[in-house]
């Protein structure tokens, strides 16, 4: 029970082992508000502590120690957090000594800084005497932790971290609903070619016992009821065959159906998540969820799901017609399936982790070839070719070593399986000659147990892999199904205001934005009037980016607004926002197609005369002609074959094509050389006239035409002026333009970042 | 016995204090191995709060006795890479899969988010990334009992 002055204000439950000793604790009219649970001591050592804030002191249990130390809130004292490496850390100091310290793995951060936050504000209050004013958090409605601008809580995501559960498998349903009509055809056909499955070996016993026991006895054959036996074998034969045809087709089809949803769902949602989920994930990781993984589960459901039912189908159908003919038998006969099922099962386990051991290796080498192909350059200029062949051929030889291995297993799993079925035979001989001995059942039962149960125990091999591709199907769906219960960040909203002429006003009040728990923009004010060139200078690090991705929305701000206008940006229905904006990035991506397509991929229905006028107005329509296909050239990867200078102008004749009111310049000039940076700028000049833009640059030279600079420091506006302005200030703006007018790097660990890279320059042809 | 050009202390608030040989003081310097686990006893770096490098020392058995006592008491209270001794069980051979293990500091369990955030080590060792980030050392999979061996290896 919990007393009732341990009104816990944070909504996370105490966890049970603390509960009794932290109210035990209380002060009668004090409250506990929030607490951490510590799993490390100062050594580094797993151990168990406590620390709780309360309206009036704070209580720690350090790790290894009985007692309770207690630090009611005074002047001077203060609680600092930090982590490295995993390992975060709180100290306790006032003015003349440290008074204490905890250490806890990282997983406990986010309760950490709630019990920082908690502590400050105690703090403030009571040094001030007000109460606690306590700002509107993002809380996670689950657990109450903050959320920091994430999605997803840090302390619920680990709930997720249970491997993915086959009933995942069902959520697929939502796929297959549209199909539910030709399943359930699929699955009636199933049943009926199934039961005409059963009728062959059934036939068996009359065959016998009427026809082939009798004359061997001296009664002639009976010519007429042969044929209609045969009859009935071959009829039966050619139903299952059409009704097993059929019922193949229908659910194979339905299977990539559903399989061809799931893919363009995924991807069509992919596409709609905002750019901090791509921050987070791996191109390739992403590229097998929606190929491969989309092709498990569609394997899973054509083949795998089918010819388990049916199996299953089979099993219960045979098991009941057994029964019916001879309980006593079936018996017998059913008696070693579970046995052999479970022989079956042990020998495949093993076989399963040889085969993904065998998958993991092959990553391996793969490995080698994505490392290696791409930087060939680099490996040809150092001549380390027989390194890397070297290398290639250890990941290869362990592959060979692990398959080895497996097919050591494998060799063996089939003859074992016939074995046990042989066994299995043996026994049904064994006990039906004693039947038959004892004139319990006749010749033609014993012959079509025979033919049922060699049927479905060489099924038992194929049954017993549903296990495992159950489970790989479900971790498929799993890794799916987390990209498609992702909420996009940047949400377009239900009633969206519609733009009509955009006039490219934009005003920034009060932006403040964190990234995790880091904050990276603290209360930026700018208005930006139409038509007007803003630069944005600092070092890196300092939120110039940001603050360009907050402004084409591919974040939202945590705190303060954003307006075109006067209308909140996220008010308007993000694609439509979107499309008044140009974007020049440092490194230009150019699409797999033509030069045409890549300038008119803002706007696919451009003619070819605008096409050629956006070229020229980026100075790119000379080279472009100057390729041996003019406009029709391929270019893509990375835009090949074109230098970087030039892929930057094939850019800028996109972003001028759309004709945007606002553009952005993004480090637009910073991986070219100067020489190419002077043409790439008459481009520029171009785009910029008439339009509100936002420039970044490193060289603050390429920003002379600005009519404003903004200077950013750690996320804050510390300077707003021209550039003779801020010169003349001698401020923040011209200790960077002096330090780059010595070409010294102002400090190497903050602008190292900024550098062009040299291979850049080198790609040119 | 190598000569040091800078002196070590330790103040009130638990901090080490850096003297260099030209009489600069830095408070709060503190020690980086270069290599943590190639060669974790050659170069160790004091790092200013600046981020700037205060001193370097090559060897750190060649250091004085005070001094390499007070900067291995630092070194154990930053860094961080329980090393596994036995694995007790996990949850599933299927990732996510949380581990229960012995570690020198203790038993924990971790959280494997998937087979890619095992990093060999040279021949024989093995880096084990958790779902926090915090890397857990496997020095010898030889080392280790037949029971941990097995387990690991459905991971490997």
């Amino acid at each position: 029970m919990i007393p009732d002055n341990l009104q816990i204000v944070s909504k996370t439950i105490l966890p049970e082992a603390w509960r009794e000793e932290t109210a035990g604790l209380m002060a009668a009219g004090e409250t506990l508000l929030t607490w951490l649970e510590v799993d490390l001591d100062v050594g580094l050592r797993y151990a168990r502590g406590f620390l709780v804030v309360t309206d009036q002191r704070l209580l720690a249990r350090s790790p290894g120690e009985v007692g309770w130390q207690e630090w009611p809130y005074r002047q001077g004292l203060r609680l600092n957090h930090h982590d490295h490496a995993g390992v975060g850390s709180l100290e306790l100091h006032d003015e003349t000594a440290r008074l204490g310290g905890w250490r806890y793995t990282i997983g406990n951060n986010p309760a950490a800084l709630r019990l920082v936050d908690e502590f400050d504000l105690q703090m403030e209050s009571h040094l001030s005497g007000r109460p606690v004013e306590r700002p509107e958090e993002d809380v996670c409605p689950k657990c109450g932790a903050p959320l920091d601008g994430e999605e997803e809580c840090p302390v619920c995501a680990r709930e997720i971290h249970a491997p993915p559960s086959t009933r995942t498998l069902l959520r697929l349903w939502r796929f297959a609903k549209p199909y539910r009509w030709s399943l359930f055809w699929g699955f009636v056909l199933t049943l009926v070619s199934t039961a005409a499955a059963m009728v062959p070996p059934y036939l068996t016993i009359p065959l016998m016992d009427d026809v082939l026991i009798p004359y061997q006895n001296g009664t002639p054959i009976d010519i007429g009821l042969v044929m209609l036996l045969l009859a009935g074998l071959f009829g039966a034969s050619l139903v299952a065959w059409g009704l097993g045809w059929v019922k193949t087709y229908i659910l194979s089809l339905v299977a990539e159906h559903i399989g061809s949803d799931l893919r363009t769902t995924t991807f069509e949602h992919l596409m709609q998540l905002s750019l901090e989920y791509y921050g987070g994930k791996r191109t390739g990781d992403l590229m097998a969820r929606i190929g491969s993984e989309s092709d498990r589960i569609c394997q899973f459901l054509s083949m795998q799901v089918l010819d388990f039912t049916t199996d299953v189908l089979m099993l219960l159908m045979t098991a009941v017609i057994l029964f019916s003919i001879s309980p006593w038998l079936a018996l017998v006969t059913l008696l070693p399936l579970p046995f052999i099922a479970w022989m079956i099962q042990l020998v495949r386990d093993r076989l399963r982790n040889g085969f993904e051991k065998a998958d993991r290796i092959w990553s391996e080498i793969s490995n080698v070839l994505a490392d290696t192909i791409p930087g060939v350059r680099v490996v040809k200029a150092f001549a380390q070719e027989s390194r890397e062949t070297q290398r290639f051929r250890a990941a290869n030889a362990i592959n060979l070593a692990v398959n080895d291995r497996v097919n050591r297993i494998w060799s063996l799993f089939s003859p074992t399986v016939t074995l046990l079925t042989e066994i299995g035979l043996l026994v049904v001989w064994a006990f039906g000659i004693w039947q038959v001995s004892e004139n319990q059942i006749t010749v033609g039962v014993l012959a079509a147990f025979l033919a049922y149960i060699t049927r479905f125990y060489t099924r038992l091999d194929s049954m017993s892999r549903i296990v495992s591709t159950t489970q790989r199907a479900a971790t498929a769906a799993k890794r799916l199904f987390d990209i498609l219960d992702h909420v996009s960040s940047v949400p377009d909203p239900a009633n969206p205001v519609r733009l009509t002429e955009v006039k490219g006003r934009i005003e920034l009040r009060d932006v403040s934005f964190r990234y995790g728990n880091r904050s990276v923009l603290r209360g930026v004010d700018l208005a930006i009037e139409p038509g007007e060139m803003i630069g944005l200078v600092g070092h890196s690090g300092s939120g110039k980016t940001t603050l360009v991705n907050l402004i084409c929305r591919f974040y939202d701000v945590t705190e303060g607004a954003i307006r075109l206008d006067g209308a909140d940006i996220r008010q308007l229905s993000v694609a439509d926002y979107r499309r008044n904006i140009g974007l020049v990035l440092q490194e230009p991506f150019l699409f797999f197609g033509t030069v045409a397509d890549n300038i008119a991929y803002g706007k696919p229905h451009a003619t070819r005369q605008e096409i050629v006028a956006a070229a020229r107005a980026a100075h790119a329509h000379e080279f472009i002609l100057r390729l041996p296909q003019g406009y029709d050239s391929l270019v893509g990867e990375r835009g090949q074959g074109l230098s970087g200078g030039e892929r930057q102008r094939v850019s800028i004749a996109r972003a001028l094509l759309i004709d945007p009111r606002m553009l952005i310049l993004d480090e637009a000039t910073s991986s070219v050389d100067t020489e190419t940076e002077k043409e790439i700028q008459k481009a520029l000049d171009n785009l910029v006239r008439g339009r509100t833009t936002i420039a970044i640059a490193h060289r603050l030279s390429t920003l002379r035409k600005a009519d404003r600079l903004v200077v950013l420091d750690r996320g804050m506006i510390v300077e707003v002026g021209n550039h003779d302005e801020l010169m003349a200030r001698e401020g923040a703006y011209y200790r960077l333009y002096q330090a780059q007018a010595r070409n010294v790097d102002v400090d190497m660990d903050e602008t190292s970042g900024e550098v062009p890279r040299v291979e850049h320059k080198s790609k040119g042809r | 016995m190598e000569t040091t050009d800078f002196q070590l202390a330790r103040n009130v608030f638990g901090r080490l204090v850096l003297t260099a040989a030209d009489g600069t003081v830095c408070e709060g310097v503190v020690p980086v191995r270069a290599f943590p686990i190639a060669a974790s006893g050659e170069g160790v770096a004091l790092i200013g709060p600046d981020g700037h490098e205060a001193g370097w020392i090559e060897r750190l058995e060649a250091l004085p006795e005070v001094l390499r006592q007070l900067v291995e008491e630092e070194l154990g209270r930053r860094e961080f890479m329980p090393e596994i001794r036995r694995i007790h069980a996990v949850s599933s051979f299927a990732t996510p899969s949380t581990w229960t293990v012995d570690t020198d500091r203790g038993e924990t369990s971790l959280v494997l988010w998937g087979e890619e955030f095992i990093r060999r080590l040279g021949k024989s060792g093995l880096l084990v990334e958790d779902s926090h980030g915090i890397h857990f050392l496997v020095r010898d999979i030889n080392g280790l009992d037949t029971a941990s061996r097995k387990l690991l290896d459905r991971f490997l």
